[in-house]
């Protein structure tokens, strides 16, 4: 638990965004150091295919979690189940420290939990306003819609029908109707699916602003750069199970050096000779991968410029002047095709 | 007022707005019954019981009933496509709510389609002398329970076709309806045996019962149990069959 993310005041404040905890009288007690998601071991068959495969992760409170996969990975099925609209045929799911197969837990999730669904869920023939009141209303909640509107660039096309909306503007009120209620835990799929740059950047301006007021955030993409932009976790999921789970830095892994070589150049010979030129840089271990010869940092260490300058002048004293030699940082993206292999490399792309 | 109720309430509203305001819906839901109406009770075009414009807004309000069918089938169908159904469904509303919103909001516009064609109907000399209590109310069970029945249907149809197979399925039974179901036009129309089948088929139970009710003030209680039995079926069968998303 983050500090500074309870009793802030809701009810009466011109804040736009929903806070993370609210007073309710209907409010079962919980222990707050419950996780605002737990999903353990939790199995979805269609037919005779596993979906979601004894899938388990935990999302924070307070915090962004990105379910990343690639397409048919099971990231929607899974948090479709999390959001009560799908069955599952195992596992456990606590949603705000409450039991989501029981009845009751149901009712009471649907006050506190906001849900933007992959496919927006709107109604085309209203307009734009009329829904988003007609939502807000259902929280009870009606006078938060304008404000609401207004925050989210959509007052000028208040009077619009949905069906006429752009794809940006639809998304920001599908989103707007996810959060109306002052959610203390939000679930986005996909939010960005389908956006041009300039619309999923003013998506994600939102989602951040809503994490800032607190809100527990669980998001699912399969684009590398909105975990890694937004997520202060991410879980990376693949074939119906989580394969990799950590903050952003830890998937990526450490900068590094990264050695070049011509093709056809024995790289193993060649880190073992690096591997001795270094040997006064007890920090340093030197190994081939593939076609590259790679310097890290012993125990995860950064290495920086300063490491860089001390295997190029190792290369140069062992008579490689001509390889390349870099520092390298490595994206999202390379640490989940390390961890999702190739073949879903042809599905993601 | 309860929180549930006011919800319910609220969806009532926003879905009976979506009728109402929605060009297809309204020529389906007032204007044709209202076309029909005028049309039965100031030509001889079709042969009706006399007197001729009671059964006139007989037929008219079975037909603006049975027209909750197309109106609510077509409505799911592309409501489900987009997920709005599931998205309501994770709002305090809920999925118990939002079904009785919408039949509250089936039950609204049946009583807007009722004083509408009841208002037409005086405008067309219809003289409503002979209703006593009885009459009014037999004739509100009626159609509730009809509404009852097509609601189930369009549940049926709406809750597990793609919208485009709707649309034309809805349409087309729409057109059977009134013009071979008993609907509009006197079952004694048909061939035998057609029309004794009819008569145990929802439009045809439902538009004689109005026409018996209104020409000569009985209650058809055979049509009656007819009614309840199809919307009991219709809503079993409505309740196994129907998908939240398309």
């Amino acid at each position: 638990m983050l500090p500074g993310k309870e009793g802030k005041p809701h009810r009466g404040r011109s804040h736009w965004v929903p806070g993370a905890a609210r007073a309710r009288s209907t409010l079962v007690h919980v222990p707050t150091d419950s996780p605002a998601l737990l999903v353990e071991d939790l199995r979805k068959r269609y037919g005779d295919r596993d979906v979601v495969a004894g899938l388990s992760f935990s999302a924070a409170r307070g915090e962004l979690t990105a379910v990343l996969g690639p397409n048919g990975a099971g990231k929607t099925t899974t948090i479709e189940c999390c959001e009560g609209l799908r069955r599952p045929d195992g596992g456990r799911i606590d949603v705000l420290g409450l039991d989501r197969s029981r009845a009751d837990a149901a009712v009471e999730l649907r006050h506190r939990v906001g849900v933007m669904l992959q496919e927006g869920g709107l109604p085309m023939a209203p307009r734009a306003r009329a829904v988003l009141r007609h939502v807000a209303r259902l929280h009870d909640r009606q006078e938060a819609a304008a404000q609401l509107l207004e925050r989210l660039g959509l007052a000028n096309v208040a009077r619009t029908r949905v069906r006429h909306l752009s794809g940006g503007q639809r998304q920001r009120l599908a989103l707007a109707c996810a959060i109306v209620g002052e959610p203390e835990l939000v679930f986005l799929d996909e939010p960005t699916a389908g956006l041009d740059p300039q619309a999923r950047l003013a998506v994600w301006e939102l989602v951040r602003a809503l994490r800032e007021a607190g809100t527990s955030i669980v998001l699912t993409t399969h684009l590398m750069t909105e975990a890694e932009d937004l997520a202060d976790h991410v879980v990376v999921v693949d074939r119906g199970a989580v394969v990799a789970a950590g903050t952003p830095a830890e998937l990526r892994g450490a900068p590094h050096v990264r050695v070049t070589v011509p093709a056809g150049t024995d790289t193993g010979g060649l880190a073992a000779r690096l591997d001795a030129a270094l040997a006064s840089h007890p920090g340093l271990a030197t190994t081939a991968e593939g076609a590259a010869v790679v310097v890290r940092g012993r125990d995860g260490a950064d290495l920086d410029t300063a490491a860089l300058a001390v295997v190029a002048n190792a290369l140069a004293a062992s008579g490689h002047g001509a390889a390349e030699v870099a520092l390298t940082r490595p994206t999202l993206e390379d640490a989940f095709l390390a961890l999702t292999g190739r073949e879903l490399r042809v599905d993601a792309a | 007022m309860s929180a549930t109720i006011r919800r319910v309430g609220a969806q009532t509203w926003f879905e009976t707005l979506a009728v109402l305001r929605n060009g297809e819906q309204l020529l389906l839901t007032l204007l044709l019954p209202a076309i029909a109406l005028v049309v039965l009770a100031t030509t001889d075009l079709a042969p009706l019981p006399e007197p001729r414009v009671d059964a006139a807004v007989g037929s008219a309000l079975a037909m603006a009933v049975a027209s909750s069918f197309t109106s609510q089938a077509i409505a799911v169908a592309f409501d489900r496509r987009w997920g709005v159904l599931r998205m309501l469904a994770t709002t305090p509303l809920g999925p118990q709510g939002l079904l009785a919103g919408k039949l509250g909001a089936v039950l609204v516009v049946v009583l807007v389609q009722t004083v509408v064609l009841g208002g037409l109907g005086l405008a067309v000399r219809w003289r409503p002398a002979g209703l006593g209590a009885a009459q009014v109310v037999a004739g509100a069970v009626l159609m509730v329970l009809g509404a009852g029945v097509f609601v189930a249907f369009a549940m049926l149809v709406g809750g597990t076709l793609r919208p485009e197979a709707v649309l034309a399925i809805a349409n087309l039974l729409f057109v059977l309806m009134v013009l071979g179901g008993g609907l509009v036009l006197p079952l004694e129309l048909l061939p035998a045996p057609l029309d004794a089948v009819m008569a145990y088929l929802p439009p045809g139970a439902l538009g004689e019962a109005l026409r018996t009710l209104l020409t000569e003030g009985l209650v058809d209680v055979v049509a009656l149990g007819v009614l309840a039995a199809w919307a009991v079926a219709g809503a079993a069968l409505a309740t196994r069959a129907f998908r939240w998303d398309a």
